[in-house]
């Protein structure tokens, strides 16, 4: 793509998404956080990532402001404006991904102090492995401009939501099985939950980076798993 | 061979309905300034009740294209017009056509506002006078007052229809020649630039017009402005070296141009 013309735009339009790009990074180290933090029990990670939401709450802001700012003094046209509407959206999406990872990180206290459920944590681990990788390879499409990788993530949906189901089976056989467990299972169906609604905002990011860059909307049906 | 890219309309509160009537249609227009050519191969369609923004950079033949519509090229020594543009389907060059009638049927307003030194009543009546439209006094002052309504300055000038045009703000006097050209009912308008010489108050009253005037009759700007050109206009048509590059409706144009020279123009990009 050629060059604006007027440079400090140019800058300004870089500035915008790196500043998205590392708001991505922080979203992506929150939620790989929590995930450990409730595989390893870990109080203090937990309580770590509770703290530092804050931060990603502050980064959102920040790319509105910068967003609006370019949106009143430089008035984007066409792809600009496209560019600049998908740092707004995907912010929005990784503020939500944020507040997604400190409830998980919530839960992880909670855990804490409940029987460990040793079986579990495999499965949750690899849930949470599979969506942090979707969040992670959305933002690399955003980064790199990688339509095809966008739309990768996109159509690959349904592997979450498989996923989920069948963690939410097995949950649902531990708490018949054994009422005791029903705290701690309950806390891990959240967990779970919450897991799922990152992989729908990485899905939802992929939306975004592909009308950003084609300009048109992503809307042929996606392969869906099974509702529960 | 037509090269030119064109939009699907979307769905969208000001565009145009689709099937909207034609009123001024370019097919294979040429335009030679002695041996040089300006325009190329331009085919537009410029619908009724909508206003078509021409963009493009300085010299790529915008107001070559607008001079065509009303025969102004012919006034220019050295000016050879090739293709076809009708108005309602007839051929304006066709030798049938008087251009001074056409004229009065196709108004144009320029960049630098253009009133007659005369008093701001006659410069209104200028038109309506010398087409003989109005049978007596009473009706040429009707006639008068209804066009400076429709331009929005009756209330500012209605107390000194008798002081000259020139003595009004640059604003107004645009304005004045908006008036000027309704008050002959025209069916297309022609504006070159209308507002680069006034402030952004000035601009906005005019855009406004523009907005109510659409409602009943073809417009045709020129503006250098794009934030201007997707403000008051329904379809777009970006020139480039004297070619029709692209057009469509203006959500489309300025939210996802197909061509990359659009894109680099609207956007600021050196091409
Ligand atoms: N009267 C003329 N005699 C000779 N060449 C002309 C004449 N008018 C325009 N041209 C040439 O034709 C080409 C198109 O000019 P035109 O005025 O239509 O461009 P434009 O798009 O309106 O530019 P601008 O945005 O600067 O008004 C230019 O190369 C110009 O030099
Ligand atoms: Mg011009």
């Amino acid at each position: 793509m050629n060059e604006h013309i007027v440079k400090s735009y140019e800058e300004e339009l870089t500035q915008l998404a790196a500043e998205v790009a590392r708001m991505g990074g922080l979203a992506e180290a929150q939620v790989a956080s929590c995930i450990e933090a409730v595989a390893k029990r870990d109080v203090k990670l937990a309580e770590a990532v509770v703290a530092r939401d804050e931060r990603l709450d502050a980064m959102e802001i920040e790319i509105d402001a910068r967003c609006t700012r370019l949106i009143a003094l430089r008035q984007p046209m066409a792809n600009d404006l496209r560019r600049t509407l998908a740092a707004i959206k995907i912010a929005g999406n990784l503020e939500r991904c944020g507040d997604m990872a400190k409830s998980i990180a919530k839960r992880a206290l909670q855990l804490a102090e409940t029987e460990p459920l040793t079986p579990l944590t495999g499965p949750i681990q690899r849930l949470g492995k599979l969506v942090n990788g979707r969040l992670h390879q959305v933002l690399d499409a955003y980064t790199s401009s990688d339509v095809d990788r966008a739309v990768a993530v996109w159509s690959s949906d349904h592997e979450v939501d498989e996923h989920y189901n069948s963690l939410f089976r097995e949950l649902l056989t531990y708490m018949m099985g054994d009422p005791r467990m029903i705290t701690a299972c309950t806390h891990l169906l959240f967990v779970a939950k919450n897991l799922e609604r990152i992989g729908d905002h990485a899905t939802n990011i992929a939306e975004v980076i592909h009308y950003e860059l084609t300009g048109t909307p992503l809307n042929t049906p996606r392969p869906k798993g099974a509702a529960v | 061979m037509n090269m030119t890219l064109s939009h699907v309309t979307l769905g969208h509160a000001d565009a145009v309905p689709e099937g909207a009537p034609i009123k001024v249609k370019a097919a294979g227009v040429n335009v030679f300034y002695g041996n040089k050519q300006a325009l190329f191969d331009v085919s537009l369609n410029m619908l009724d009740r909508a206003v078509t923004a021409l963009i493009g950079p300085s010299g790529c033949g915008k107001s070559t294209f607008l001079r065509c519509i009303n025969r102004m090229n012919d006034t220019i020594v050295g000016a050879r017009v090739e293709g076809l543009i009708e108005i309602d389907g007839e051929n304006v060059n066709d030798r049938s056509v008087d251009p001074v009638l056409l004229r009065s049927r196709v108004g144009m307003v320029f960049q630098k506002p253009n009133p007659f030194p005369k008093s701001i009543f006659d410069n209104v009546a200028y038109g309506p006078r010398i087409h003989g439209m109005t049978k007596n006094k009473t009706e040429l002052a009707d006639r008068v007052e209804a066009a400076l309504k429709k331009a929005g300055l009756w209330a500012e000038v209605s107390d000194r229809l008798n002081s000259p045009g020139i003595g009004l703000s640059g604003g107004q006097q645009q304005r004045l020649v908006i008036a000027r050209a309704i008050a002959v009912n025209p069916e297309v308008i022609l504006m070159d630039e209308p507002c680069s010489a006034l402030d952004p108050i000035a601009t906005a009253r005019i855009e406004e017009l523009i907005d109510e005037l659409r409602r009943q009759y073809c417009i045709v700007i020129v503006t250098h402005s794009m934030a201007q050109a997707a403000r008051v206009s329904q379809r777009t048509a970006f020139f480039h070296l004297g070619k029709l590059v692209e057009s469509g409706s203006t959500e489309a144009m300025f939210t996802n141009p197909l061509d990359p020279r659009t894109q680099d123009y609207i956007t600021g990009r050196s091409g």
